[in-house]
C-alpha cells in the first residue's frame, strides 16, 4: 500500500537505469520502502492512492514491476504514462476510486470484466479496462500483440 | 463544430475533419524522438525480436543527452549502441552530444506547427509550445510507433490556463508553472491537453513558451500547447501556419490569472506542487546552486541568471551544465557564458546532467540545493538524503549570490 504522487525516481531510481531489469527491480521503492523487493512475492498487488507514476516516461518503473511477479496494479488515478507503460508490458493498472479502502495484507480477487475487486470485507467498483487495451494485456502486451499482428499479416 | 486546438491536431494526424474529447483514434505520428536512454538500447532489441525495421527513418530523430559525457564502461556502451543502431537503421537525423533532446529537436527544425510527434521521455510536451501535439511515451509504446507510424490515443479535453497582464521583471515562464502546479497538483492537468493563452503568454519569447510547455508534465497533463504565431514563425525562421483554437470552442475548465501579479515561486523537497511564494524560503540556505536541464538552461535561461550575476559573485557552489550546442554558442558570442563564469559558475558537459540522476554528478548526503530544473523528488538528483528547492533562473542565481534563498526582483531592477 502506498499513498498519493508516487513517482517514478521512487519506484525505480535513476541511478540504476543503466543496468538490467532483473537488477533494477532489486531496488524498487528504494528510496521509501528499502526492503520492498525482498517482501513482495509473485500474484501480490500493489496499490496506491491518487496519480501513481508520476514523472519519468522510464518503463523500467512498471517492467521492476513485473519483474517482481506483481498480478496488477491499484489505484485512485494513474499518471498517464505510466498508465500507457504499464498495459504496453501487459500489466493491467486499473482505477478504484476506493482504492483506500483496501488494508495491507488484504486477499484480493480482481474480476477485469466486471470491473470489481473482492477483499475479505466486500466488493470494490472500478472502471474497466478498455477493450482494445485489455485484448493487448491478454496477448502479454504490445510486443507479442504485435508479434500476433505481423504474424497474422504474413500468412493472410 | 468548433474544435480546439488539440482537437484539431489530432483529428489531422487522424485523418479526420474533427474528433470529440473521450474517443479512441488511431494518429499518424509525423515524427518520433528519441535518446539514448529510452531509445535505440531499448527498441533495438525488441525490433529484432520482431523482424521489423523503422517504417520511416526520415521521420526519427535520435539525439543523445541522458549518459553523455559518457562516465564509466555500461554508459559508453549504451552510447556506443545508440550511435552503431542509427547508421544500421538508415536514421540521419542523428545529434550527438548536442544537448538535450526537448531543446535540440527544435532548434534544429524538426518541429512544425500541426504536426503530430512522440517523444521517448516525458518531457516531450515541449514540443507543444509550437503548436504541434507531442507528448511522450514509454520504449515499448515507441516500438509501436515505429513499426506501425501509428499510436493510438484518447482525444483529450482542453484545459485552459490564461495569464493576462505581462510578468515582472525577474519573474518567468518557471514561476507560472511552479504556480499553477502548486495550485492544481501534479494531476491537475488529468492527462489531457493543457493550453495556454492570453497576453502574457504572446508576449514570451518561444524558449520561455517551451518551459510552460515542458513542465506540463509535473502538472499532469499529456501535452501543453500554444497557438502558433509570429513569435513561432520567428524562430523556426519561416512562415508558419498558425494553428490555434476556435473561439468559444467547449473546454473542460478555463482558469484566469494576472501574471502582473506573480511573484517568484520556489518548490520545496520532495515535489514541485510543494510550491508557495518565494518569500516563505528566505531562512533556506542551499550549499549548491544549479543551472541545468531541458526546463532551466536553456539561452533564455542562462541570460535570466547571467542578468542577475552580472558583476557578482556567487557565495555557494554554481554548477552550469547548458541545454544545448547552439545555445552554448550563442552564450558565448553575447558574453552571457563569461558573466557566468566570472561569478564562479562551473560548467558541465552538454546533456541532461545532475537533473537525471543518471550520470557521474549526482548530490551527496544531505546536500541542499536550490535548481531550475523540473523535478525534486526523493533521491532523484541523487542521495535520498538530499533535499532540492526548484526556482526560476533569476532566483536560483539570485540565492547564489545572497547565500540563502531570496527574490531575484531585487537585483534585476
Amino acid at each position: 500500500m502506498f499513498g498519493d504522487n508516487i513517482d517514478t525516481d521512487v519506484i525505480v531510481p535513476g541511478r540504476y537505469m543503466k543496468y538490467s531489469i532483473e537488477e533494477i527491480a532489486q531496488h524498487c521503492f528504494e528510496p521509501v520502502a528499502p526492503h520492498f523487493a525482498k517482501d513482495v512475492r509473485p500474484g501480490d498487488f500493489v496499490v496506491g492512492g491518487r496519480n501513481f507514476g508520476a514523472g519519468s516516461s522510464r518503463e523500467q518503473a512498471p517492467a521492476a514491476l513485473r519483474e517482481l511477479g506483481i498480478a496488477a496494479l491499484i489505484a485512485e488515478s494513474f499518471a498517464g504514462l505510466f498508465y500507457r507503460n504499464a498495459l504496453n508490458l501487459g500489466l493491467p493498472a486499473v482505477v478504484c476510486k476506493d482504492a483506500k479502502r483496501i488494508r495491507d495484507g488484504d486477499r484480493l480477487e480482481l474480476d477485469f470484466e466486471q470491473g470489481l475487486v473482492a477483499t475479505p470485507r466486500e466488493k470494490l467498483g472500478f472502471e474497466p479496462i478498455p477493450p482494445h487495451l485489455m485484448e493487448m494485456v491478454r496477448d502479454g502486451g504490445l510486443l507479442p500483440h504485435l508479434q500476433k499482428r505481423l504474424k497474422c499479416r504474413t500468412t493472410s | 463544430m468548433k474544435q480546439t486546438l488539440a482537437q484539431k491536431l489530432v483529428a489531422r494526424a487522424a485523418g479526420r475533419s474533427s474528433v470529440t474529447p473521450g474517443e479512441i483514434v488511431t494518429c499518424r505520428v509525423d515524427l518520433a524522438m528519441m535518446h539514448d536512454s529510452g531509445g535505440p538500447r531499448r527498441v533495438k532489441p525488441m525490433l529484432e525480436r520482431l523482424g521489423a525495421k523503422v517504417w520511416d527513418p526520415t521521420r526519427v530523430v535520435v539525439i543523445t543527452d541522458h549518459y553523455v559525457p559518457t562516465f564509466d564502461d555500461e554508459s559508453r556502451k549504451i552510447i556506443r549502441l545508440a550511435r552503431d543502431w542509427v547508421r544500421e537503421a538508415g536514421i540521419d537525423n542523428f545529434y550527438d552530444e548536442q544537448g538535450i533532446c526537448h531543446v535540440v529537436l527544435p532548434e534544429r527544425g524538426h518541429l512544425r506547427p500541426g504536426m503530430f510527434a512522440v517523444g521517448g521521455d516525458s518531457h516531450s510536451p515541449t514540443g507543444g509550445a509550437f503548436a504541434a501535439y507531442m507528448f511522450g511515451v514509454g520504449a515499448t509504446e515507441m516500438l509501436g510507433v515505429l513499426v506501425t507510424g501509428e499510436i493510438w490515443l484518447k482525444v483529450p479535453h482542453t484545459i485552459v490556463m490564461e495569464f493576462d497582464g505581462a510578468l515582472e521583471r525577474g519573474v518567468s515562464a518557471k514561476d507560472m508553472m511552479l504556480f499553477l502546479i502548486g495550485r492544481f497538483g501534479m494531476d491537475g492537468g488529468e492527462y489531457q491537453a493543457v493550453e495556454y493563452r492570453g497576453a502574457a503568454i504572446r508576449k514570451l519569447p518561444m524558449q520561455e513558451r517551451m518551459t510552460l510547455c515542458n513542465m506540463t508534465a509535473e502538472l499532469g497533463g499529456q501535452t501543453g500547447l500554444i497557438a502558433s504565431d509570429e513569435v513561432t514563425a520567428a524562430f523556426l525562421k519561416s512562415e508558419s501556419e498558425i494553428w490555434e483554437s476556435d473561439a468559444n470552442a467547449p473546454v473542460l475548465a478555463h482558469h484566469r490569472f494576472d501574471a502582473s501579479e506573480l511573484a517568484p515561486q520556489v518548490a520545496a523537497p520532495h515535489s514541485p506542487a510543494n510550491a508557495k511564494p518565494v518569500d516563505q524560503f528566505l531562512s533556506i540556505r542551499p550549499s549548491v546552486a544549479y543551472i541545468g536541464a531541458c526546463t532551466g538552461a536553456k539561452l533564455a535561461d542562462l541570460r535570466m541568471a547571467a542578468s542577475v550575476l552580472k558583476g557578482r559573485k556567487a557565495k555557494m557552489r554554481l554548477m552550469v551544465a547548458p541545454a544545448s550546442a547552439l545555445d552554448v554558442k550563442a552564450a558565448e558570442a553575447d558574453g552571457t557564458l563569461t558573466t557566468l563564469r566570472d561569478a564562479g559558475a562551473e560548467f558541465l558537459g552538454l546533456g541532461c546532467g545532475i537533473c537525471a540522476g543518471y550520470g557521474g554528478n549526482v548530490l551527496g548526503e544531505n546536500v541542499v540545493a536550490i535548481s531550475t530544473t523540473a523535478r525534486n523528488f526523493k533521491g532523484r538528483m541523487g542521495a535520498a538524503s538530499s533535499q532540492v528547492y526548484l526556482a526560476s533562473p533569476y532566483t536560483v542565481a539570485a540565492t547564489a549570490v545572497a547565500g540563502r534563498i531570496c527574490d531575484p526582483r531585487e537585483f534585476v531592477h
